[in-house]
């Protein structure tokens, strides 16, 4: 079957179906920025009240903080995906939004909640962060940058601390006084009106960052789907491209939590919508996808929460829902396969 | 040269390798053999940088691996590994384009792509390329792998267990790619086989290892006598002579 090479054997000549492919995956990724724009557009000029700049100056920060966290929970949510070799993952489950709420209630807990919400939303925030990066590169700078080397092993010590800060979190709960745990309880849920302008500028400096961190990387992602044992073959130094992977993501998803709160299953919902709806298996088309399609879904339930539901702030409620939905089906189609 | 110099590989309190010196990659096709953990794979990692010795030195054409970047290495070795299971859906033109990664890191020149074209005619993949690897069979996968490693366009290529889950149609063809990967495009190939027979047919070189330790390394005719099999294997082995080829009988 092998034969001595003919020097030109064969000359590249473009192949008609992969290009109809790529074109396709464009084609795909403008529609969606299309719908993303007449979005943006509706939320902002439909159903004013009284003066448009006053709505379009509020809105306009609802706008911003969306794309901002879609762009976070996208992101990190595909490379975390990618790293971990498994699309039914989401970055919570490294204890985030545990480590959150553990914050947050230690503050109230320590402090009363009328210190926690006098307190300074800048020194909240970056407290939040830090503590959240910290956890995270403690995590796998032990467990997978040293000898180990094990994802897995990361990932379930992850899941037990993430439980247990959670657990910790509640007993802390039970002791509060009702007032507090109310004003406690507002806070866990994600909220994209009312942004602070500061927090909403870092937060998106800090996803701007690790945006410029990740698209120089997303061909040694597409080689990162084959597996580690083929990436290293392939010439990829797996432990410093994982590690800097990880770094990126906690950083985006600690940024994006200390604004808003906990949105993290919407990004298992994105990233497998991205999947299916890009195409390709590359990153350059799903990443993309993923953070539009994350507007979309913010800014879509929004609308209908707002607009259509006459309620105020919480989204968490209707991402959970969904997102809970699309993850039985995820399940059951994989069983079902 | 791809040359392992007093290199041992402990997990736990259990030595995996023990202070193995060995040069591999002479040309032709050495076929590393031994039972069930043995060390043939963890010897395999180390070369391949996906172990860490815990003594010694793994060197690839004078480069220590262990300081060496991973894309020079990659340009000089390439690895066929088994199983590997893939979450997202790959065409092969995909799959054998990826093996251009270390050469161009993912944005193909028209040397590349000459480079792809070629590989995927060796292995008479036209037809299939725009085929996702999971609408294939075990033996179409192999080839679109082998493929991959071709295009990578290496001097050395290891093969780990390349006939595992292979019918004996597919493992005599695995085995002929092999010879003629090393006869017609004058690769350095070395290959994990578990068949001590294909092993005999096939490799020029055999190296034999048990409990971490090379016990036999010589060509492939001289490894198959009753006595070196039977220590390698701890079992007893027949060999006979058919057809002027030495075949190991092992059917108790």
């Amino acid at each position: 079957m092998l034969t001595e090479p003919a020097p030109v054997a064969v000359r590249p000549r473009p192949r008609l179906r992969a290009s109809v492919r790529r074109a396709g995956s464009a084609v795909r990724l403008a529609a969606l920025g299309g719908l993303v724009l007449a979005l943006v557009a509706a939320y902002l000029f439909t159903d004013v009240p009284g003066s448009l700049a006053y709505a379009l100056e509020k809105r306009g920060l609802t706008v911003a903080a969306t794309v901002v966290v879609a762009a976070a929970v996208g992101v990190s949510t595909v490379v975390f995906h990618t790293i971990t070799g498994n699309r039914v993952l989401t970055p919570s489950i490294m204890g985030f939004d545990a480590f959150y709420l553990l914050v947050s209630t230690a503050v109230v807990f320590a402090a009363g909640s009328a210190a926690f919400l006098a307190a300074d939303p800048l020194v909240l925030w970056a407290v939040q962060v830090a503590v959240m990066v910290g956890f995270s590169v403690v995590l796998s700078t032990w467990l997978f940058g040293g000898k180990r080397r094990s994802i897995h092993l990361m990932l379930l010590v992850g899941i037990v601390l993430g439980t247990f800060f959670r657990s910790f979190s509640e007993w802390m709960q039970r002791m509060l006084d009702p007032l507090d745990f109310q004003v406690l309880s507002d806070a866990f849920f994600a909220s994209l009106t009312r942004p602070d302008e500061t927090l909403l500028v870092l937060t998106a400096a800090l996803v701007a960052v690790g945006c410029a961190v990740v698209v120089p990387l997303l061909r040694t992602l597409d080689v990162l789907t084959l597996g580690e044992p083929v990436a290293v073959g392939l010439g990829v130094d797996h432990r410093r491209v994982v590690l800097t992977l990880f770094a990126v993501v906690s950083v985006m998803v600690a940024a994006s939590t200390a604004l808003v709160g906990p949105v993290l299953f919407l990004g298992l919902i994105v990233a497998n919508l991205a999947y299916a709806w890009a195409g390709s298996f590359r990153h350059a088309w799903t990443v993309p996808t993923a953070v539009l399609l994350g507007v979309v879904c913010l800014l879509g339930g929004q609308l209908v929460l707002e607009r259509v539901l006459g309620f105020g702030g919480t989204l968490s409620t209707v991402v959970d829902f969904a997102g809970g939905l699309f993850f039985l089906y995820l399940v059951l189609r994989k069983g079902a396969r | 040269m791809i040359a392992l110099e007093g290199v041992s590989k402990r997990y736990g309190g259990q030595t995996v390798v023990d202070d193995v010196s060995l040069a591999l990659g002479g040309e032709g096709v050495t076929a590393l053999i031994g039972p069930n953990g043995a060390g043939k794979s963890t010897l395999f990692g180390l070369v391949g940088r996906l172990v860490r010795p815990d003594a010694g030195r793994v060197t690839v054409d004078g480069l220590d691996v262990a300081t060496t970047p991973s894309q020079e290495l990659a340009r000089r070795v390439a690895v066929l590994r088994q199983d590997n299971h893939v979450a997202a859906r790959l065409t092969v033109q995909d799959l054998v384009e990826f093996g251009r990664f270390p050469h161009s890191r993912g944005r193909l020149t028209v040397d590349d792509r000459d480079h792809v074209e070629r590989a995927v005619a060796h292995l008479g993949l036209e037809g299939y390329r725009d085929r996702f690897l999971d609408e294939l069979s075990g033996g179409q996968r192999q080839r679109a792998s082998i493929a991959m490693v071709l295009a990578q366009d290496t001097r050395y290529v290891l093969l780990d267990e390349p006939l595992n889950n292979l019918d004996l149609r597919h493992m005599g063809e695995t085995m002929r790619l092999v010879r003629e990967m090393a006869d017609v495009l004058g690769k350095r190939v070395v290959t994990v086989l578990h068949d001590v027979n294909s092993a005999a047919a096939y490799a020029d070189r055999i190296v034999a290892m048990r409990d971490g330790r090379v016990v036999a390394d010589a060509p492939a005719r001289d490894v198959m006598r009753p006595e070196v099999l039977a220590d390698v294997y701890d079992t007893t082995v027949d060999v006979r002579e058919i057809d002027g080829r030495p075949v190991a009988l092992y059917y108790g």
